[in-house]
């Protein structure tokens, strides 16, 4: 559903953009992480036919970027930088007037509205100017006018940024659905948590070019290595006893723990865990260490930065 | 069709509601609406009792329209607020991308946008004018004929529509209010200076002049409306952020497309300045063709308005003109009078004021004033024929020789002005105004300084030294 080879922008002498490939299937959410003004939004602004690109081509819902703006942009749906809300309006007005550039029939956009108006709890609102709204009610006005037409692809910027817990959870459970009714998604956050719960790929972008791309999993392993276990004993056990199967590597060893790297968990840890039990190990626990998205995030990040000093 | 027009009414109907829920739009609409009939009476009023002192009736004549005029334009200065954030204000709020996103074609947006920024100031205008009628009619006052009452209403559309565009394109162009507030001087002094020259016309009672006027800006205004779409691009609203005068970028474009990567002067005839003459190639043409028109034109008026005037002039007042104009060159003194740098500079002067006026024109008053220097050649000639002159062997003497030289030059100087008029409000993709601006002043600079400056130099050595020698046998 999106497709994007070489993507580039230029600003006069500034490279915005350059050499970005994505692949986004229909069901599938994207998640683009980097720095304020490392081109997400240039890219975004890219995949909704708002600005050409200098070099490269994308495709969005089957429409080339540059040849069918129009429809593009009939396609897509799009949950902007700024909210972008009119504050004179009511939110009724604001989705209606969404609805009829969309297109939308009257009775739909009615319905639809009301719908959205409800899901996210501005009902009761709903009649009043959207000024009067605190910051997390606009966000959700803004991403209800970007799911009005019921797009088939969204582009979301910061989707729960000024949002509290439960409305950030709302919105997350949203784009979730979405997700699973065969919609293309792609988000830019700086909520990595958030990503990593919805997000199927994730795009390192810095100074305009993706660093990094693939799965969370993949991601890990990339950047951070074999992922590690760590057995915790409830009394003083020899593990150096211990038979370990291949592609296990022990990184470390006290009376009371024993920290391993595995290369293949699937079929390692069950072996682990049967050798531990023949060697009758009192284990308290055995678990994965925690390795998040941060730290891949954060490494890549001063790799990068580190690669930029030394040139 | 309908279908089309639809997003325009969607976006004019979104910014009408916008702008009666907001006070500071509305509350300087309804002071101007309603209050300056009143004054306007007022200051009516002690003008007539003061010009009834005089007995100056053809002043009190005009005075009524004059007021509607004023009366008309005062409340139209709103919509300069409304017009001039009508992008740029939408970028600053951020709610512009939203809509950019959104499926609207181009023109859609801008036309809903133009629209608002007209109806609105122009119905407070037009309720204005009404109400100072209404109080006119309560005086006892005569109000003016239709066809006045025509112009005037027509001319307060033409004015709204042509502040209103013009403000448009600045506010697509500008990345701030700020920077589009600024900017708005270059529309309100021109009207002002407009309104100026109307005033005269209404004052002067000619009111044929007066619907050239109507005509005159309307043209302006559509000219300005096309220039405006023609430079709208959602990249240009949403890439730019600051204001920033990038001299060094303006210089860049401007030598790089005025050298246009030539090594020599005869690789810059060759390949730039040859370049730049085949765009201008039909324009050229065009003004050719214009130039033949403004021949006749010139020849006709005169056949048409001064033949009946000599027709009744007495012999001896004939044979005294005729007298004259053998003597009237001065043909034995011209070269101490006038002399090569002097017609050099005279006629670079009027090249340059084509430009000038072209500029600010889209081209159409730079046309005109060259089809007014070129009809004054067919006016002579029809004037000396008129005075039973033979004018074929006065112009061969006294205009080719130079002619050839300085006729050129005035049709490539018109032909670029035309080109460049036309160039602005085509579209160009890729581009922004800025550097179809700049490029095309680059262009002007090589035909000008390439081609129509050396011309004109070899014209006036010929017209100083040469022509007077010629004509001067001729006449004999």
């Amino acid at each position: 559903m999106i497709e994007t080879h070489d993507l580039s922008k230029q600003f006069h002498d500034f490279m915005a953009v350059d050499g970005v490939n994505l692949s986004v299937d229909a069901g599938q959410i994207l998640a683009l992480l980097g720095q304020n003004g490392a081109g997400k939004t240039t890219t975004v602004r890219m995949l909704t036919a708002l600005l050409n690109p200098t070099r490269g081509w994308a495709r969005v819902a089957g429409y080339d970027v540059v040849k069918n703006g129009h429809d593009v942009r009939s396609s897509v749906g799009v949950l902007t930088e700024q909210h972008g809300l009119y504050m004179r309006m009511t939110a009724i007005e604001y989705l209606d007037y969404f609805g009829q550039i969309y297109n939308i029939a009257p009775s739909a956009r009615k319905s639809r509205s009301e719908h959205l108006l409800e899901y996210f709890g501005l009902t009761e609102a709903a009649k009043r100017r959207i000024g009067e709204y605190s910051k997390g009610m606009r966000q959700k006005l803004a991403l209800a006018r970007a799911m009005m037409h019921d797009p088939g692809v969204l582009l979301l910027d910061e989707p729960t940024s000024a949002m509290d817990p439960e409305s950030a959870r709302l919105v997350r459970d949203e784009i979730a659905r979405l997700k699973s009714s065969q919609r293309t998604i792609v988000i830019c956050s700086h909520n990595l948590t958030e990503v990593e719960a919805l997000a199927d790929k994730i795009a390192i972008i810095y100074r305009g070019r993706i660093l990094l791309q693939g799965t969370l999993e993949e991601l890990k392993k990339n950047v951070l290595g074999l992922p590690e276990y760590e057995v915790k004993f409830t009394d003083a056990w020899d593990s150096s006893r211990l038979e370990l199967p291949e592609g296990v590597e022990i990184l470390s060893r006290t009376a009371t723990s024993l920290k391993v790297r595995v290369e293949r968990p699937q079929a390692s840890n069950p072996m682990i865990l049967n050798a531990l039990s023949r060697g009758s190990a009192s284990v308290m626990a055995f678990q994965e260490e925690a390795r998040t998205l941060e730290q891949v995030y954060l490494k890549v990040m001063a790799e990068a930065k580190g690669r930029e000093n030394v040139q | 069709m309908f279908n089309k027009l639809r997003p325009v009414w969607l976006v004019a109907g979104r910014e009408l509601k916008d702008q009666f829920r907001d006070w500071r739009v509305l509350t300087p609409m309804i002071i101007l609406m309603v209050c300056f009939p009143f004054l306007m009476n007022e200051f009516a009023k002690q003008t007539v009792d003061f010009l009834n002192q005089y007995e100056a009736n053809l002043i009190l004549d005009r005075l009524v329209p004059f007021s509607i005029m004023i009366i008309g334009f005062f409340p139209i200065t709103i919509s300069l607020v409304v017009a001039l954030e009508a992008f740029v204000g939408e970028k600053e709020r951020g709610t512009i991308e939203p809509v950019l996103s959104a499926p609207l074609d181009d023109w859609q947006l801008y036309f809903g946008k133009l629209l608002v920024g007209v109806a609105t100031p122009l119905a407070a205008s037009y309720l204005s004018i009404t109400l100072y009628l209404i109080m006119i009619v309560q005086q006892g006052l005569e109000i003016p004929s239709f066809s006045i009452m025509l112009q005037l209403i027509l001319l307060t559309t033409a004015h709204a529509t042509l502040m209103v565009s013009a403000a448009i394109v600045i506010s697509v162009q500008s990345t701030s209010v700020k920077a589009a507030n600024l900017l708005a001087s270059f529309i309100v002094i021109p009207v002002a200076i407009l309104m100026q020259g109307e005033a005269v016309m209404l004052f002067w009672g000619n009111e044929d002049v007066l619907w050239l006027a109507v005509a005159g800006v309307m043209i302006i205004a559509l000219l300005l409306i096309r220039v405006g779409i023609a430079h709208f691009q959602r990249e240009y609203l949403l890439g730019r952020e600051i204001d920033t005068i990038n001299l060094k970028w303006v210089l860049n474009t401007f030598w790089k497309n005025f050298m246009g990567g030539a090594h020599s002067i005869g690789e810059w005839y060759r390949k730039v300045l040859g370049g730049a003459m085949r765009r201008v190639l039909p324009a050229v043409l065009a003004v050719t063709l214009v130039a033949g028109v403004s021949l006749w034109m010139g020849y006709d008026w005169i056949m048409v308005n001064v033949s009946p005037v000599i027709a009744k002039a007495s012999p001896e007042r004939l044979e005294k003109i005729e007298e004259s104009a053998r003597e009237m060159p001065g043909l034995a003194n011209l070269q101490d009078t006038i002399n090569a740098p002097f017609l050099f500079m005279n006629n670079t002067r009027a090249v340059a004021l084509i430009f000038l006026a072209g500029l600010v024109s889209f081209s159409v008053l730079g046309v005109l004033l060259y089809m007014l220097n070129i009809g004054l050649i067919g006016g002579v000639y029809a004037l000396l024929e008129l005075l039973g002159l033979q004018p074929l062997p006065i112009f061969l003497a006294g205009v080719l020789p130079h002619g050839i030289f300085e006729l050129p030059a005035l049709v490539i100087g018109a032909a670029v002005v035309l080109y460049m008029g036309v160039a602005i409000v085509t579209p160009q993709t890729g581009k922004s105004m800025g550097e179809v601006i700049i490029e095309l002043f680059a262009d002007w600079t090589k035909i000008f300084f390439g081609l129509v400056v050396p011309l004109l130099a070899v014209a006036a050595v010929i017209e100083a030294y040469i022509t007077p020698v010629l004509l001067a046998g001729v006449v004999k």
